[in-house]
């Protein structure tokens, strides 16, 4: 690994001591897929099947305003004339959308909750067992969470504090009924329903996520997360996600998810949608830890998610970080419009694929401002006969005089039946721009582990050290907790991976 | 403490170590000199466990135990620390990270508590003040963009950490200015004692002027072919390797005699 740069942003301390902090790594590699458990809950569920009834069957359940439903049946039948994108360097045998249930949701969520001292105990515990707690004495300090479970929000915490603020943050169903204006003014407007098939097909038929709307200048006090959980069979999940931040307003937002094992393959096809106005500030991270399917490669979640956010005004700045351990073929690439003079994007992604987990995923700079910055970081790992392919587009429109990007690609091979790809896409239309892109591969080093093992060691451990060293300046992005809940997954995710 | 027998082993198939005997008793300080390429490293390598090193014959037994028996972490736990003649680069992975995963595994492994960050600091920073170390390389990434001489530090501020039975100095003088050496110096010497050994592979009688051995060997073509005591090597000083027995002159390059 020759890199003459520097780290872009050397921040050494909370680094540092993330690391003498987490001491757990010791005793993860051992695990298994920890959130593999089902819950045991009546569900509402359709059957099989996507036509324009489900749809509309889809729509009512939720009491959706008219525009709603419209808007999906516009996008359901725009899908109808989309087929499958095949470029993406994963392989897969053809879904059937047909054989996928469109909405499950647990039977005591009939009418929804009206606060979370109604939600059925069975699904709190569910939630405490995956280290979000939802009840009211237990809930986690500094941290609203939105909990989604298959298709719907079961409970948002901390609602009324945030109330206060004027902040709105509520499944995107509640939104729908109680904010149905700004639902209205922003809903596609940064990934409209034209954009992909899955952006298509998340809007006809997408049954909950988190909406966030922070009002003009307040600073969001506390961390915003969802937490994502799929447990019904044969279930697609397909949740969208709406954050505005007003001018000059501030929110750091999280994203969790697990899903159970099962053997078959199940579709989560997301669309989040940020939206920074003038002098606003989005921090979106997000830890993916859905069921990557077993060791020889039968089931796990196919991640088919469009992620884009918008720097709709001046001096906006939008950041994605991303750590993805999980799910058996992702495809995403988090993006940043850059319209607003001196808007910022930012792009941290650790990948890591094991066995024969596929990731093709990376981001898209769209400079259209003048002065914008973007900057894009990516850490690919490879382990067994797992795949990774960084993808990233930086496009520099006519109009955006001084824009700068910098993109660096790391890929780390473990073994050598893994494969590691990069596919840097640049379009230059100004010539004041300056864009720079760095690449490297490098494999584990017989001799760093051999060093590792010398000073007692263990082979697995020294890998997960090494791998998150490789990782540092991803993971010191992350908020603090989701840190050290992302390195311990580093380490389970490698598990058997050396020896 | 270690006994050496007949060792022989091979790399990618050539065989390097052509029959190594070899004993080291507890307290005892020993050198070993030779030629580049003799297989000095390699012996220091295969004692350690390095995989790819293949044993073909002989055997090593370390405080009573079958050596080669031994995975290269537990050798490490049970005591034996290799300094290496070229440490490894981690980036990403703080000095401090790494020397508190190992001597937390080592004290487990003694059936010690684990040091907590506070007690752990406590103790390598007052390792490193004694050895003119700045704080800050606790936080620098393992031996990434180190000086050569500062990566030797390294090595020995470990194994200060470490607290080894068996020390084994690949090369530790290499490199150093004369301060530096005396810092090493002072460090292998405080490592001296009737429970421990250290055996060091060294080119210069400069640092055996510091650290003074009980015994001086000299390794060729992957023998050893002369022992002695410490005027061995004064003897080797003036005159080289080539009137030894059976002693290969350095195949390329000049002979490395004492460093300017
Ligand atoms: N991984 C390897 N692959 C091939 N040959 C090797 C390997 N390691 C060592 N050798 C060879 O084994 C021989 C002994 O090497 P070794 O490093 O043990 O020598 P040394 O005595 O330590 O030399 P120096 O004084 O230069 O450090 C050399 O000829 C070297 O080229
Ligand atoms: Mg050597």
């Amino acid at each position: 690994m020759s890199r003459m740069e520097p780290a872009a942003d050397r921040r050494p301390d909370r680094g540092e001591n993330m690391a003498l902090a987490a001491t757990a790594l010791d005793e993860l590699v051992n695990r298994e897929y920890r959130h593999g458990f089902v819950t045991d809950v009546e569900s509402d569920t359709l059957a099989r099947g996507l036509d324009e009834d489900v749809i509309r069957l889809i729509s009512r359940k939720k009491d959706e305003p008219d525009f709603m439903l419209e808007w999906r049946l516009k996008a359901f039948r725009r899908w109808l004339t989309m087929t499958e994108p095949a470029w993406a360097s994963v392989h897969h045998p053809p879904i059937d959308y047909q054989d996928i249930i469109y909405y499950s949701a647990p039977r005591s969520m009939k009418a929804g909750p009206a606060s979370l001292d109604d939600v059925d105990p069975e699904l709190l515990r569910t939630y405490e067992k995956l280290g979000v707690p939802l009840k009211e004495r237990e809930m986690l300090a500094g941290v609203a969470v939105d909990a989604v479970f298959d298709s719907v929000s079961v409970g948002t915490t901390y609602k009324a504090k945030l109330a206060e603020l004027g902040i709105v943050f509520c499944s995107f169903s509640e939104a729908v009924r109680e904010h149905p204006e700004l639902v209205r003014r922003y809903l596609g407007s940064v990934v409209p329903y034209t954009d992909n098939f899955f952006a298509a097909l998340n809007a006809a038929v997408f049954t909950d996520g988190s909406f966030c709307y922070v009002p003009p200048g307040v600073r969001c006090p506390m961390e915003l997360s969802t937490y994502f959980r799929i447990n019904a069979k044969n279930t697609g999940q397909f949740e969208r996600t709406l954050i505005i931040a007003d001018e000059g307003a501030h929110v750091s937002y999280l994203e969790g998810c697990t899903a159970p094992m099962r053997d078959e393959n199940q579709l989560h096809a997301a669309v989040v949608e940020l939206i920074a106005l003038d002098n606003a500030r989005i921090k979106y991270s997000t830890v993916q830890n859905w069921y990557p399917g077993d060791k020889e490669g039968k089931g796990g979640i196919y991640n088919f998610v469009t992620k884009r956010g918008d720097c709709r005004g001046a001096n906006s700045h939008i950041s994605w970080t991303q750590v993805e351990t999980g799910s058996a073929i992702t495809w995403k690439y988090p993006s940043c419009i850059l319209r607003g003079d001196n808007s910022v994007g930012e792009f941290h992604s650790v990948a890591l694929t094991n066995n024969h987990q596929q990731a093709d995923t990376g981001s898209k700079m769209i400079h259209i401002g003048r002065n914008t910055r973007s900057t894009i970081v990516s850490k690919g790992i490879s382990a067994g006969r797992g795949r990774n392919a960084y993808r990233g587009l930086v496009k520099i429109a006519k109009a955006a005089e001084g824009a700068r990007n910098f993109t660096r690609c790391d890929s780390l091979l473990l073994g050598d039946r893994c494969a590691a790809h990069t596919f840097p896409y640049i379009e230059v239309k100004n010539p004041t721009a300056k864009v720079e892109h760095e690449a490297s591969t490098s494999r584990i080093g017989e001799d760093q582990l051999f060093y590792c093992m010398q000073r007692g060691i263990s082979a697995e451990d020294a890998v997960s050290m090494i791998v998150n060293g490789f990782c540092k300046e991803v993971l010191k992005e992350l908020p603090m907790e989701f840190a050290v809940e992302a390195q311990k997954l580093l380490g389970v995710s490698l598990e058997g991976s050396v020896g | 403490m270690l006994e050496i027998r007949n060792l022989q082993a091979s790399v990618e198939g050539k065989p390097i170590l052509r029959g190594i005997d070899l004993e080291v008793k507890a307290g005892e300080v020993h050198a070993i000199m030779g030629p580049n390429g003799s297989g000095k490293s390699t012996l220091a390598q295969v004692l350690a466990g390095r995989e790819g090193y293949e044993v073909t014959g002989g055997e090593v037994r370390y405080l009573g135990h079958d050596l080669l028996a031994m995975a290269p972490e537990v050798r490490a736990r049970e005591g034996v620390f290799l300094a290496f003649q070229y440490p490894v680069e981690i980036p990403g992975v703080s000095n401090a990270y790494l020397l508190k995963a190992a001597l937390n595994g080592v004290r487990r492994h003694r059936g010690l508590p684990e040091l907590d960050a506070m007690d752990f600091l406590a103790l390598v920073r007052q390792n490193m003040k004694r050895m003119g170390m700045a704080d800050d390389m606790l936080y620098r990434s393992v031996n990434e963009g180190f000086s050569g001489g500062e990566k030797k530090r390294n090595e020995i501020l470990q194994m200060s950490v470490l607290e080894p039975r068996l020390a084994l100095l690949d090369e530790t003088d290499s490199g150093l200015d004369i301060d530096a050496l005396q810092v090493v110096a002072d460090g292998i010497n405080a490592m001296r004692g009737p429970e421990r050994a250290v055996v060091m592979v060294t080119h210069y009688q400069r640092l055996l002027g510091h650290v003074v051995p009980d015994f001086v060997h000299v390794l060729s073509q992957g023998r050893i072919v002369r022992s002695g005591g410490r005027d061995l090597a004064l003897e080797l000083e003036e005159r080289g390797y080539g009137w030894l027995d059976g002693a290969a002159a350095p195949q390329a390059g000049p002979p490395e005699r004492a460093a300017p």
